[in-house]
């Protein structure tokens, strides 16, 4: 791979270049070093610091996350960490029954984001992209949902889904007896209502990268566009669509993130109850609290790992194919 | 927010969001990594004239009232309680690194399964010579609860609170309602509420454990409180034709319970029995929290879970109790010792109870002089009792409880038909982690 750049690009051409760097023309080379003391220090500081904190936080605790999950350990004593194999991943598959529901949702939650808020936000950044009047004003309603923490947002959702004394029931006329709705308990309602939870929020984020993304379409290609007589749905699907490609793979890969990490709007509405479990949740629930299960939680977490990194190693080579080439 | 469209901001993006995903399981893991997550104790406790306590009494009323408490002690021995007050919650999440650190002498815990649990672990220390000085201020059901696997004591109770189930005597009154004391009078009454256009049994299990205290409650009812010591502790097996039963008393029973309560948290549904649209709720004497006028509250009553099996009558009555446990390593060991046996006297039980009258006294030895008619009528319950449960999830490993327990209890109430395969699920789930 490195020896593909070095060919491609001129930056790093492989010329080897018989003299030193013109910089160093100028100064007599040997007695002087281009850093002082001080500055090896500070500069040692800066890298050191961010590296050991790096290494200590996120790749030290990943490892050891997937070395637990093979072990069975209740958080007390290292010595009471008992190598099991691969038995966490076992249980997991085949025992609990909690797992494979919550895959589910995470994939659920996924395709309703993309098919629901993602269209919209589009919409809603075509309408205002036209300048309309109080256009700034409709761009911070719809954005203000992302503003607000997810936690926040399923605190007042929970308030409009409540089946006692929420808005919707309460409108509907669905809280008493005999014609119930349970908007939070019941598993074939739940997923959908918090999914309009966080669709809502979704919109308005979508909406914000598609407007950034149409700031950047070049006008005269609307121009020319109107100029051939083409009408708007036209001139959108068939010049201002193409050009929002790279858009696209932000909002897609966006999308794919908030479906695997959704946790905290699930978590405040009913807690991963039935119908609502999702793979984040399973990790909290084993690993947080007294006497947890430190290496099942461990095991769903690298189950989490390996689905973000399947879906992030392909993009990645995706990404720096692209760039090689352009 | 300034992302860019441009294919420069792409690459930055995804690396932070593979950052973000390996950290998040990295830091998840970290939590139970002893080194990262050790809460220090802020106290100094190496004075002789000192002892700290770790307390999960965030709530104004307890902490209050427990001041007063370490303010007598200080008043009749001269040392000083150094207390550490923690979120509840963040109190019972931390507790495994919190017992591994650097602890405090003393800390509020539970009894029960939980308290042998650290015992077990060698996390606490055992207090036999505090018991001898105060062991004839509780009653045998109270010492049971207070000792380790090894019939050590490990544990101080200091309070203490009932489950029954609560009803509105006006209610009963007007409508001639009497208190059920078998289990057939209970579904009749039931059917009788319903047709009154009652809501026979309030019911909320959005949180997940209140479900949980009616299957006790059945559980211990049906099949007596060795089974249900044995069910808890993983011994007795959940595929038992015996537990089969009580999910089958409880399916006769849930379509009494009232609508939705998956969606339900308790407090709203004890506002049913407040406004009277219940007849009755099976909960803890907690639930007269939510009786906020005087009025109500006096009309609130209560009645021991009805029997099922005559062999075991209403012998056996859920009450989680609260107290003390001490650390591993007690950096004033002598003030520890002072400050347990004045926690287990009469005395600073009703000093506590003066400033949180919504629990009763451990000891049976503490004046009930100025209980109100539910403290009393609580406090004779418990002390009658043959045996005292804490709780499902105070009886049992909390990891099963909370992992695999509730779940399937909301799956059961979801679906009161697949018991079978529920159960094999159960216990399936139940062997793989009693066994670590």
């Amino acid at each position: 791979m490195s020896a593909d750049i070095t060919t491609t690009s001129p930056e790093t051409a492989p010329q080897p270049s018989p003299g030193p760097a013109p910089v160093d023309k100028r100064v007599p080379r040997g007695h002087k070093r281009l850093l002082t003391r001080r500055d090896r220090v500070t500069l040692a500081f800066m890298a050191g610091v961010p590296t050991v904190l790096h290494v200590a936080l996120v790749w030290v605790t990943a490892i050891a996350s997937i070395f637990l999950a093979f072990t069975s350990w209740d958080g007390i004593g290292f010595d009471s960490i008992k190598w099991v194999g691969l038995d966490n991943f076992k249980q997991l598959f085949s025992d609990n029954p909690q797992f494979w529901p919550a895959v589910e949702h995470n994939i659920i939650w996924f395709v309703v984001l993309i098919l629901i808020p993602t269209p919209m936000g589009l919409f809603l950044a075509v309408q205002l992209d036209k300048k309309i009047r109080f256009s700034r004003v409709y761009q911070t309603a719809y954005f203000l949902p992302v503003v607000v923490s997810l936690a926040v947002t399923g605190f007042v959702w929970q308030l409009v889904y409540n089946p006692d004394t929420g808005l919707i029931n309460s409108l509907i006329g669905a809280n008493k007896p005999g014609h119930y709705i349970d908007w939070i308990g019941d598993p074939h309602l739940n997923l959908w209502a918090v999914l309009v939870a966080a669709s809502w929020r979704h919109t308005g984020y979508m909406m914000i990268l598609y407007l950034a993304g149409l700031k950047g379409v070049d006008p005269s290609l609307r121009e020319a566009s109107s100029l051939d007589g083409a009408n708007e749905w036209q001139t959108f699907k068939n010049v201002i669509f193409p050009t929002l490609r790279p858009t696209n793979t932000v909002v897609l890969v966006v999308t794919i993130i908030e479906a695997l990490r959704a946790f905290d709007l699930v978590f405040v509405f009913n807690k991963g109850a039935q119908g609502t479990e999702l793979l984040s949740i399973l990790i909290t629930n084993n690993i947080i609290g007294e006497s947890s299960r430190i290496g099942y939680g461990s095991a769903i977490a690298v189950v989490l790992l390996v689905i973000s990194l399947a879906v992030i190693i392909p993009y990645l080579i995706a990404t720096f194919r692209k760039e090689r080439r352009a | 927010m300034d992302l860019s469209p441009s294919g420069l901001s792409l690459p930055s993006t995804s690396r932070r969001s593979v950052l973000r995903g390996v950290g998040g399981a990295a830091l998840l893991a970290g939590a139970g990594i002893p080194l990262l997550s050790a809460c220090g104790s802020s106290s100094s406790g190496s004075d002789s004239k000192t002892v700290s306590v770790g307390s999960n009494d965030s709530d104004a009323v307890p902490k209050k009232a427990y001041a007063a408490v370490y303010d007598a002690f200080k008043k009749q021995s001269g040392i000083t309680v150094d207390v550490n007050t923690k979120d509840h919650n963040t109190f019972q999440e931390q507790i495994n690194s919190y017992l591994q650190g650097t602890p405090d002498d003393v800390f509020k815990w539970f009894a029960g399964y939980r308290m042998q649990f650290f015992a077990k672990k060698g996390l606490a220390s055992p207090i036999d010579d505090v018991w001898d000085k105060i062991g004839g201020n509780f009653p045998d059901a109270m010492k049971k609860l207070s000792k380790g696997e090894d019939g050590k004591y490990y544990f101080v109770p200091m309070t203490t609170y009932p489950w029954a189930i609560f009803y509105r005597k006006s209610v009963f009154q007007a409508k001639g309602y009497q208190v059920p004391t078998t289990w057939d009078e209970l579904v009749a009454l039931c059917k009788k509420m319903k047709k009154d256009g009652l809501v026979p049994i309030a019911f909320g299990d959005k949180d997940a454990w209140p479900a949980m205290g009616t299957f006790d409650q059945i559980n211990f009812r049906l099949n007596g409180y060795d089974f249900h010591v044995e069910l808890m502790a993983g011994k007795a097996a959940w595929t038992d034709a015996k537990v089969k039963a009580v999910f089958d008393h409880w399916a006769e029973l849930l379509p009494y319970h009232q609508d939705g309560f998956m969606g339900r948290t308790w407090q709203d549904a004890a506002q049913t029995l407040v406004s009277k649209k219940a007849g009755m709720y099976l909960l803890g004497t907690f639930v007269a929290q939510q009786f906020t006028n005087k009025a109500d509250l006096d009309d609130l009553d209560f009645f021991a879970f009805p029997e099922i099996n005559s062999a075991h009558g209403q012998d056996t009555v859920e009450a989680p109790t609260d107290g003390f446990m001490v650390s591993k390593a007690p950096k004033n060991k002598a003030g520890m010792l002072k400050l347990m046996e004045y926690l287990g006297t009469p005395g600073a039980e009703e000093l506590y109870l003066k400033g949180d009258p919504s629990v009763v006294a451990a000891s049976n030895k503490a004046s009930t002089a100025s209980y109100s008619p539910l403290q009393k009528k609580a406090f004779e319950m418990i002390s009658n009792a043959k045996s005292l449960t804490q709780f499902m999830d105070r009886d049992s490993r909390p990891d099963f409880t909370s992992t695999v327990m509730q779940p399937s209890l909301q799956k059961f109430l979801q679906n009161p038909k697949g018991v079978d395969s529920l159960l094999a699920s159960i216990e399936r789930q139940k062997k793989t982690i009693f066994a670590s």
